[in-house]
């Protein structure tokens, strides 16, 4: 190995071999009753416990009613979020009047109504998309606001020196220019979105992952919780990295 | 030569602002909506109550000794959670942005599990912490450090290269060159970092209220939805979206984010 390799390679060295010492350290303590065994499971039965939970919890049905619901949440963000936002940016008077209320929404903590979408919506998945369009709507539409308002300036004159209709110009120009920000800011709303699905999922005990967890939890199957947690973290972590990914291959051409 | 006078007429500033008018028209069309549906019938009786339904609950609810105790449990927790989860985003941050092998090792980590969704530790917080107040502190922790870690990060390394030579050059040490270099330089990002973090530790201790709880702005709102006390309910939330919002706010002002020049 070059020494310019182990460079390249040290950083990612040093992070993984940390979590494994870490790892390894907690497994030591618990054997040597230092730590709780009956508060953390051993790292070992962790490990032990992910293919029970995957076979016999159904981690995939599960897994797939999450995403059911994450795309469900991000097609109504789809097209009220982008239509909103459309809306706002072409009514400039609209937008003036209403964006700094779509920015404090966006800071207000909307996930705690999720007691009155229960009584509006009753325990289904219904009140978990809706809570997850809700959480993703001021992010969608602050973005697409700002997608459309960040078209250059050269390609509006362009289009009006073709004499194009106010909606050729939008249809030809403003959102073809607009989309790539427009697609980064629905993967945006998409995450919002799943972080709340998740947590209303384990919250309210229904639908798929999140319910995992608490039904785990409530059953006291210490290593099968943290097996169903370190799953969430993985599928949250796999999902944010490759949207991180397509935001990266988007961006340079917005 | 004679002084000729002006015929341009002054400019009028009409009386109400266009923007002011369809604020008021839209939040006048919002509320005239919602009466006609809480009168209409289409919903189930008391899921939309009346506007005088709300303001009466909203000023028996600012009326009760009980919700102020509950407020200040809640803001309580929220403030420790600020305290040692900031405290330790900061030190995490500064130490990240400070050294480069450090930032490309661990950094990632914290990137990614930043937004996950928190509220699932709560069972792992319960079992660590007990059902009381500990464990909510402890979601608040865990909510907030990610946000100010990652922006105490990116803040340390926009510092100007100059600034830290200038310490070095004057012999400061670790905790002069944080005080006197590293926080001002720093102040704007931190100070998002912060509002970030407040904002998501509100949600996360509010959530894990309403979760397992028995006192708590949370638990007033979980104890409402219970009961089927629905304007109770509707006072609780506005009463929080304002509060929170304003502290949101109140942050940003007291740091003077809006005015820093770069």
């Amino acid at each position: 190995m070059t020494a310019r390799t182990f460079d390249r390679l040290l950083p990612s060295i040093l992070g993984l071999g940390t979590l494994v010492v870490l790892v390894l350290l907690v497994e030591l303590l618990i054997r040597v009753n230092l730590v709780n065994r009956f508060i953390v499971p051993m790292p070992s039965q962790i490990a032990g416990a992910f293919e029970r939970v995957i076979v016999e919890e159904d981690i995939p049905h599960r897994f797939l009613v999450t995403m059911r619901e994450a795309l469900w949440a991000t097609a109504l963000l789809a097209v009220f979020g982008i239509g909103i936002g459309v809306l706002l940016y072409r009514v400039q008077l609209l937008r003036d009047a209403t964006e700094t209320w779509v920015a404090a929404m966006a800071s207000a903590p909307t996930v705690l109504m999720y007691p009155l979408f229960l009584v509006i919506f009753g325990r289904s998945e219904k009140t978990i998309i809706m809570m997850g369009f809700v959480a993703g709507l001021p992010a969608v539409i602050l973005k697409t606001i700002e997608g459309l308002a960040g078209t250059r300036r050269v390609l509006i004159n362009v289009g009006r020196s073709l004499k194009l209709t106010e909606m050729q110009l939008f249809g030809k120009i403003l959102f073809p220019a607009a989309l790539p920000t427009i697609f980064v800011c629905l993967s945006l709303g998409m995450i919002f979105a799943l972080i709340v699905i998740v947590g209303v999922e384990f919250l309210i005990n229904v639908g798929g992952l999140g319910q995992l967890i608490n039904d785990l939890a409530e059953r006291y199957d210490l290593p099968g919780t943290y097996a169903a947690i370190c799953f969430v973290i993985l599928v949250s972590v796999v999902f944010f990295f490759l949207t991180d990914r397509v935001e990266k291959w988007l961006r340079p051409a917005a | 030569m004679a002084e000729t006078g002006r015929l341009i007429a002054p400019a009028t500033q009409p009386l109400v602002r266009p923007v002011t008018l369809v604020r008021v028209a839209i939040v006048v069309g919002i509320l005239a909506t919602w009466e006609a549906v809480a009168a209409s019938g289409l919903l189930f009786r008391d899921v939309v109550p009346s506007l005088a339904v709300i303001g009466r609950a909203i000023v028996e609810l600012l009326a009760d000794p009980a919700t102020y105790f509950n407020l200040g449990v809640t803001a309580g927790e929220i403030g420790l959670a600020m305290l040692i989860g900031g405290l330790a985003g900061l030190g995490v941050g500064i130490l990240l942005g400070g050294n480069r092998l450090l930032s490309r090792a661990f950094e990632s980590y914290l990137y990614y599990l930043g937004p996950t969704p928190k509220i699932i530790f709560f069972p792992i917080m319960i079992m660590w912490f007990g059902v009381g107040p500990g464990s909510k502190i402890a979601m608040g922790v865990l909510s907030c450090f990610f946000p100010v870690a990652l922006s105490a990060a990116a803040g340390m390394r926009t510092i100007d290269n100059v600034l830290i030579r200038v310490g070095r050059s004057f012999r400061a040490g670790t905790w002069q060159m944080i005080t006197k270099i590293y926080l001002p330089a720093m102040r704007l990002p931190v100070i998002n970092g912060v509002r970030l973090g407040l904002g998501v530790a509100i949600i996360g201790t509010l959530l894990a209220e309403t979760k397992l709880s028995n006192k708590g702005i949370g638990f007033l709102i979980i104890n409402a939805y219970s009961t089927f006390n629905m304007p109770r309910m509707y006072a609780l939330l506005i009463l929080l979206f304002v509060l929170s919002i304003g502290v949101n706010a109140l942050v940003g002002r007291l740091g003077g984010a809006g005015t820093i020049k770069r």
